[in-house]
C-alpha cells in the first residue's frame, strides 16, 4: 500500500505495509538513519521525530498514522529553536557517545518551540522519555537553558 | 411457583452463586443484573449491584488512568508509568512530552504500546486510586465532580464511549477488564435503575 508523507518538507511516497513502525520506513525507505533504534518499544526516546510539530516516537508508530502529516527528522529540523538548540550543543560540548542525541534534540527542539523559557521542571518533564546511558542529563539540562537564552 | 422460584431456593442460589470458588465464573466474569433478583431490598441491591460494576471500575485497566496525582500508572501491578510522565495541563501530557508522543490511535502490536485516539488520564476531580468504591460511587455521581454528567449521560458514558471501551480490546498481554462493556453497561443501568445506591 503506498503512504504519502511530508518529510523534512519533501513529499514522499512509500509502498510498504501501513503497519510498518515509522522508524523503519525513515531509515529503511528514505535512508535518513539519523533516527536511531534504541529499545523499540518507546521507553528510550532515540527514535524520535516531529509530526506537525509535535514529538513522536517514530518506533511505535506505524506509517499510516502519518499519511498527509508533516514530519521532521533531525535532519530536517531548522528552526530558531533548532538552531540555538545545536548551538548550544556545541558550545557546552553536550554529546559523549552521541547515540540517543538526535532523539534528545529533538524533544529539547520542540519543547522550546512551545515554551520558550522552560523552567527546569518542564525540561524534566519534556525530557523524561530521552534515555541517555552516558547520562549527560545535567549537560542537556543546562543546553537546554543556554538555547533559551539565545532565543530570548 | 417453580422451585427455582421458592424464596428459599432463591436465596440458597444466590449464597452459592456468590461464594462458589470453582464455579463456572471466573475472576474475569461478570455477574448478569438479574442475578441479584434475589435480594429484596432494592437499596440493598442497588448497592450489591455497584459492588459487581466496581470489579470493572477498580480492575488495572481502568485505575492506572484514574490517578489521585499528576502520574498515570500502567501494568496490572500498577507500577508508575514508566518512562515518567505527567498529566500536564489538559490531562494530555506535559509540553514536549505529550500523551501522542507515544500512544497512537490504536494499540500498536510491535512495540506493544496501547493505544486509543482519545487517550489521556482522567481529570484530578476523577481520581479513582486510593479510594474505597465508596468514595467512587459517591464521586462519579457527583456532577460537580463527574463532568456535570446526569446519571443518564454517565450510563452512556460507561456503556459506550470508547476509550472507557479500550480496558476490553487493551491489546498485547494485558488483561482485560472483567466481562464485557455491554455487560458493565447493564449493571452501571441496573444499579442506576435501582437508585444508584452506593456501598456502605
Amino acid at each position: 500500500m503506498s503512504v504519502s508523507i511530508n518529510v523534512n518538507d519533501q513529499a514522499r511516497e512509500v509502498d510498504v505495509d501501513p503497519a510498518t513502525p515509522l522508524l523503519w520506513v525513515i531509515r529503511e525507505d528514505f535512508g535518513l538513519t539519523g533516527t536511531k533504534y534504541g529499545c523499540g518499544i518507546a521507553q528510550c526516546g532515540a527514535c524520535t521525530v516531529h509530526v506537525d510539530g509535535d514529538t513522536l516516537r517514530s518506533c511505535s508508530a506505524p506509517v499510516s498514522a502519518v499519511a498527509g502529516r508533516k514530519v521532521v527528522t533531525i535532519e530536517g529540523v531548522s528552526s530558531p529553536a533548532a538552531r540555538a538548540v545545536q548551538k548550544a550543543w556545541v558550545e557546552l560540548d553536550v554529546v559523549q557517545c552521541g547515540y540517543c542525541q538526535s532523539g534528545q534534540i529533538m524533544s529539547a527542539t520542540a519543547l522550546l518551540e512551545k515554551k520558550p523559557r522552560p523552567s527546569d521542571t518542564d525540561i524534566d518533564h519534556a525530557m523524561a522519555g530521552n534515555i541517555c546511558r552516558c547520562a549527560t542529563y545535567h549537560r542537556i539540562r543546562a543546553a537546554i537553558h543556554a538555547a533559551a537564552k539565545q532565543l530570548a | 411457583m417453580s422451585l427455582s422460584q421458592h424464596p428459599s431456593v432463591r436465596q440458597a442460589l444466590l449464597i452459592l452463586a456468590t461464594s462458589c470458588g470453582v464455579c463456572s465464573a471466573t475472576a474475569a466474569d461478570l455477574r448478569s443484573p438479574d442475578s441479584f433478583a434475589a435480594i429484596a431490598d432494592k437499596t440493598e441491591r442497588s448497592r450489591a449491584l455497584f459492588v459487581e460494576a466496581g470489579k470493572v471500575i477498580q480492575s488495572p485497566r481502568c485505575l492506572n488512568c484514574h490517578p489521585v496525582g499528576e502520574r498515570p500508572s500502567q501494568g496490572a501491578d500498577m507500577h508508575p508509568h514508566s518512562p515518567l510522565v505527567v498529566r500536564g495541563v489538559d490531562d494530555k501530557g506535559a509540553t514536549g512530552m505529550r500523551c501522542t508522543t507515544c500512544h497512537q490511535s490504536a494499540n500498536f502490536e510491535p512495540s506493544g504500546v496501547p493505544g486509543h485516539p482519545l487517550w489521556h488520564v482522567a481529570p484530578l476531580s476523577m481520581a479513582w486510586q486510593q479510594r474505597s468504591l465508596a468514595q467512587i460511587c459517591a464521586q462519579i455521581k457527583d456532577p460537580r465532580r463527574n463532568g456535570g454528567k446526569s446519571m443518564a449521560q454517565l450510563h452512556e458514558h460507561m456503556a459506550t464511549d470508547s476509550l472507557v471501551g479500550w480496558a476490553w480490546n487493551p491489546g498485547g498481554t494485558r488483561e482485560p477488564a472483567p466481562g464485557t462493556q455491554a455487560q458493565f453497561g447493564n449493571l452501571i443501568a441496573a444499579w442506576i435503575d435501582t437508585g444508584a445506591a452506593c456501598p456502605r
